[in-house]
């Protein structure tokens, strides 16, 4: 057994020596440009990228006409959402999504909220420039909105209902599993929504949405589905027929491809249309202009190939190991908590709070073990996770939590060396814990006035 | 997360973990931070009529610079008089551990731990005082 070990491949993967062997060819003699019609290295090029647009296209029940290449998933939820809205915008504007989201999805979320605001504020200048008196600058805006009543005035609201460019989003709470509610979703869903944004499987709870449930509801009220599927495409069956998903986000190194390659899955039946983010040749139909990334599409072609004919044995295998994780860790310590569903999981996740252990300090004493931390002692806001916080966990259990990833590479020995390292570093930071100690003398923690800073 | 030797030297092999009697008018308790901010430190200091700090024990819930600062501190305060200790400040644990400015928080923790289980001892002294003029 090498050290360190890899248990962090939520995070990324590592290339599948098959993936590799399949991209070396384009990356030496066959360098040609997908894009050449005209000679044999263009064809060669284009060749290769069809047949891997077929085998990502395979993996999720496509068509192969329906998978544009990106550059990850990233872009491709990027290209979902801007592209839905913007082409629908005469539609509607309101976007549903969850608090859970990966930030590629709450960011893009926030930027287009506040594209509206700042289309709003114009609105309002302009209008205002009309009705004061005095110019009307930023400092005064607010001054002026309230004097003549901005928000009332006919003009100002016929304006504003215009399509602004940017959405209105509803951030839905999660459930404590971390799955969405269905009734609130359909609650939220308005004649102006055009898009639901919801995920596939949680990134740091391992948490699997009702997707197609979520995917009925949408298609029955005239409403977009975009699923960002990087965690659970490869590890659980995903068919986008039996889903009724209408965008797809995929990215090949979560899945043992190389990095910086991913697919959008656009819907042709019935059409689903959007609007580019990255203009210029025209490149896949349009959708995504820039040179193909040859030899990397041609790795995630193979990555997705092995995925699926490897599903169903490697996550069974895969699934083993994380419950003789759990068992393994949870037998032997007290006052462990897992967080998310344990019903709806990825197989190969593990997300624990140990309580009254810090979860980086941790971490750091397991160092022969790659693994992520729910705690934000690194980052400058010192906010543990906001996914915990959305799933209801307590901020001092955000703080103690470890996510474990297993995949593909590891063994079983590998976790068992893991069980051991694990619960022998968290006896050991609990008798350096005055919480543990407080904990175990009976006093209540929560009765404490603790100097917050 | 680029911690330096002297932090992992002081997570590894921690001084001083352990727990003093509260109870003992001579010991005095900082406990500062909290759960939720994601550490909470506790260090006891065992000090002499004459005011000379004789031993100092800590417990730490918190991440690897945290528990270096307090480790830190529990090595410096040891041997010397409150006043002298009163002086130990953030900027000079910072400075001996190299703590990125993400971690000056944990420096700061360990200085407000110091100066908490002195005012304690000194509370306590105080009652023991105020005891004995009534008596």
């Amino acid at each position: 057994m090498k050290l360190p070990i890899y248990m962090d491949n939520h995070a990324t993967t590592p290339l599948d020596p098959r993936v590799l062997e399949a991209m070396l060819p384009y990356l030496r003699e066959d360098f040609g440009n997908a894009a050449s019609r005209n000679h044999a290295f263009g064809w060669k090029a284009e060749a290769a990228v069809e047949k891997a647009r077929k085998q990502v296209a395979e993996l999720i029940g496509a068509s192969d006409k329906e998978i544009v290449f990106t550059s990850g998933a990233t872009e491709s939820d990027n290209l979902a959402i801007k592209g839905v809205l913007e082409f629908y915008k005469a539609k509607g504007d309101h976007i549903i999504t969850l608090k859970t989201e990966h930030k590629a999805v709450l960011d893009t979320c926030k930027r287009l909220e506040r594209i509206r605001q700042e289309r709003l504020d114009e609105l309002k200048m302009l209008r205002l420039s009309q009705l004061a008196e005095t110019d009307v600058t930023q400092d005064n805006l607010a001054e002026l909105s309230a004097k003549h009543r901005i928000e009332e005035d006919a003009q100002y609201q016929k304006w504003a209902a215009l399509p602004t460019g940017g959405a209105r989003v509803t951030y839905l709470d999660v459930e404590k599993d971390g799955r969405v509610s269905l009734e609130k979703l359909a609650a939220a869903i308005t004649d102006k929504t055009v898009l639901v944004s919801i995920m596939f499987a949680n990134n740091e709870i391992g948490t699997v949405q009702p997707i197609a449930e979520i995917g009925k509801l949408c298609r029955d009220k005239g409403v977009l589905f975009h699923c960002d599927a990087v965690q659970g495409i490869g590890k659980l069956p995903f068919n986008v027929e039996e889903l009724k998903v209408d965008l797809v986000s995929i990215s090949a190194h979560k899945i043992y491809g190389p990095k910086g390659v991913g697919a959008l899955y656009v819907r042709r039946k019935p059409r689903v249309r959007i609007a580019p983010i990255i203009d210029g040749g025209g490149h896949e139909r349009g959708m995504r202009s820039g040179t193909l990334n040859v030899s990397s599409i041609v790795g995630f072609g193979k990555a997705a190939e092995i995925a699926r004919e490897e599903m169903a044995e490697e996550s069974a295998r895969i699934f083993r190991l994380r419950e003789k994780l759990r068992t393994g860790i949870l037998g032997q310590l007290d006052m462990v908590t897992v967080n998310g569903s344990l019903e709806h999981r990825l197989p190969g996740n593990l997300n624990v709070s140990f309580a009254y252990v810090e979860g980086e300090a941790l971490m750091m004493s397991i160092k022969d073990v790659a693994v992520s931390s729910g705690s934000a002692c690194t980052s400058a806001s010192l906010e543990p996770s906001y996914v915990l916080r959305a799933c209801g966990v307590e901020e001092d259990m955000a703080h103690s939590s470890i996510r474990f990833g297993i995949g593909r590479f590891n063994t079983e020995e590998e976790v068992d060396f893991v069980v051991r390292l694990v619960v022998d570093k968290v006896r050991k930071l609990r008798d350096m814990s005055p919480l543990y100690e407080m904990a175990k003398e009976g006093v209540d923690l929560k009765s404490i006035e603790w100097t917050a800073h | 997360m680029a911690y330096s030797d002297k932090v992992i030297e002081h997570y590894e092999n921690p001084r001083n973990v352990g727990t003093l009697d509260k109870e003992d008018p001579n010991v005095g308790t900082g406990l500062v931070g909290a759960p939720a901010c994601g550490d909470v430190m506790r260090l006891q200091l065992k000090i002499s009529d004459e005011g000379l700090i004789e031993d100092a024990k800590f417990k730490t819930f918190g991440c690897g610079s945290a528990i270096a600062s307090s480790s830190l501190v529990t090595e410096w305060v040891k041997g010397k008089t409150v006043d002298q200790a009163m002086t130990i400040s953030n900027k000079d644990v910072a400075r001996e551990l190299s703590l990125p400015p993400v971690k000056i928080h944990c420096s700061v923790l360990a200085e407000d731990a110091i100066k908490a289980a002195i005012e304690d001892f000194k509370k306590k002294r105080q009652a023991r005082q105020t005891k004995q003029t009534a008596s």
